[in-house]
């Protein structure tokens, strides 16, 4: 195995592109490491990125900020401003493992993944945010959400990698919230999970949703129905119950120790339901 | 596999290094500098026994490759204690017996350190919280909280 400190995008995206053996992007480390000591994975290149420029910044970007590749939950969550703007996805984000695991864990690492549980990722693709990547054909931009394919498998070309992630801006009456359901406390990974993001007009009427489910289907799930089920709409009963109908139609979920296919769709009904309410009364609304 | 020749700073001392790609900092800190208060429990960031702090962040020992650490500020338990007088948090752990076995102690002391800088006065839940990447599997974790509570509340009367 190699380890490299990558110097520059370009050399990083040539040595990845130019390796015939098993390669991996080394940022937090905290899948990586843990693939590597199980002997699960087997790299022969490990490079690392999060000594390059602008790995480990949170930098306004048009209203919104721009979220480097490399920097971790616990950074993320001591910003204030991006915890006022964007409170469901840093809710999400710090969900994830232990304080220790906080201490380097990434947004990034926890979208390459490609977990469909990925506590982290409901909340992005609720935002609407947008992963800028650099390869060997230089940098594209693509949402968050056409990233995951398939459990542990990405969009991404090789060569390619993620540098940062665009939370982007909001109008004053917007918010967002991130739930997951697991058996205990902490330290767990999602049963089934919801992230929803709105945004509301003068008098509290949802003028736009987003409704993400995780852990109920092979990648985390936009679901273009239930947003639609809220808005036009003050959250009332029957509009939540036609959103919740819309989660449920949508979820695909597998069957396993941890959750059953009626548990998880159920649950995320449930988790929607909550997460729309939270995030509308985070986003000044009142019921 | 290419050696690595890495500088770094432990607790306080500058420390040098050799390691290979994928050696872990757990590893370094054990096998190649006599390092042993850090443990391993697990190896896969579970258990929380080899809790360092790396440029002032808690982290997993075994979830850092030691070539990672070039140019790294680290702080390990060994560096905790001043000389023969220990730190509040030690002395509390022993007094109050917040110890079985021990292999927990050193990743439950360096984690709950680094929670009382950022935060003197923690709830007991803020304390739970934060250690509950911290597992023992003998005290039971009410004299550990207990402890921890009785060492912040010595620390801010000083
Ligand atoms: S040995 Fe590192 S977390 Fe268990
Ligand atoms: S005292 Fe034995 S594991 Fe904690």
């Amino acid at each position: 195995m190699r380890y490299v400190k990558a110097e520059n995008l370009e050399t990083a995206a040539a040595l990845l592109n130019g390796e015939p053996g098993i390669s991996r992007i080394l940022a937090g480390g905290t899948d990586v490491l843990v693939q590597l000591r199980s002997e699960a994975v087997e790299p022969d290149l490990i490079v690392d990125m999060k000594y390059l420029d602008g790995m480990r910044d949170i930098t306004p970007e048009d209203g919104g900020f721009r979220v480097g590749a490399a920097v971790s939950g616990a950074e993320l969550g001591e910003h204030k401003e991006v915890c006022a703007l964007w409170p469901g996805v840093v809710e999400g984000f710090e969900l994830i493992g232990s304080t220790q695991v906080q201490s380097r864990a990434t947004m990034a690492g926890n979208l390459c993944n490609g977990s469909p549980a990925a506590d982290s990722v409901p909340g992005m693709i609720a935002a609407n945010a947008t992963a800028r990547i650099f390869g060997p054909e230089g940098f594209r931009n693509c949402p968050v959400a056409d990233i995951p394919v398939s459990p542990g498998k990405t969009s991404l070309a090789k060569g390619e990698f993620i540098t940062s992630i665009l939370l982007p801006a909001r109008p004053a009456r917007a918010s967002d919230a991130y739930l997951r359901f697991i058996p205990r406390t902490e330290m767990d990974i999602a049963v089934s999970s919801a992230a929803v993001s709105l945004e509301l007009d003068g008098d509290g009427t949802c003028t736009a949703a987003r409704v993400v489910i995780g852990a109920v289907a092979p990648t985390v799930l936009l679901v273009q129905d239930a947003g639609a089920a809220l808005e036009g709409t003050k959250l009332d009963d029957a509009a939540i119950a036609k959103m919740v109908q819309a989660v449920e139609a949508a979820c695909s979920p597998i069957d396993d120790k941890r959750g059953t296919v009626e548990f998880r769709t159920k649950t995320a009904g449930v988790l929607a339901k909550r997460a729309a309410l939270i995030a509308y009364e985070r986003a000044g609304g009142k019921k | 596999m290419k050696n690595f020749h890495v500088s770094t700073t432990i607790n306080g001392d500058d420390a040098e290094f050799i390691c290979t790609p994928d050696e872990t900092l757990l590893d370094v800190l054990r096998n190649r500098l006599g390092l042993t208060g850090a443990k391993e429990g697990c190896g896969t960031g579970d258990c929380g026994a080899c809790s360092v702090t790396l440029n002032g962040r808690l982290v997993c020992s075994c979830l850092v490759l030691g070539a990672e650490a070039e140019g790294a500020e680290i702080e390990t338990i060994e560096g905790m204690a001043d000389g023969d007088d220990l730190h509040p948090l030690q002395r509390v752990f022993i007094d109050k017996a917040a110890l079985q076995c021990g292999v927990c102690t050193p990743g439950i002391l360096v984690a709950a350190r680094s929670l009382l800088e950022k935060n003197p006065e923690p709830t007991d839940e803020e304390i739970r919280y934060w250690l509950a990447g911290n597992l023992c599997r003998c005290t039971g974790y009410d004299k550990i909280i207990k402890a921890v509570q009785i060492a912040a509340a010595e620390m801010r009367s000083v």
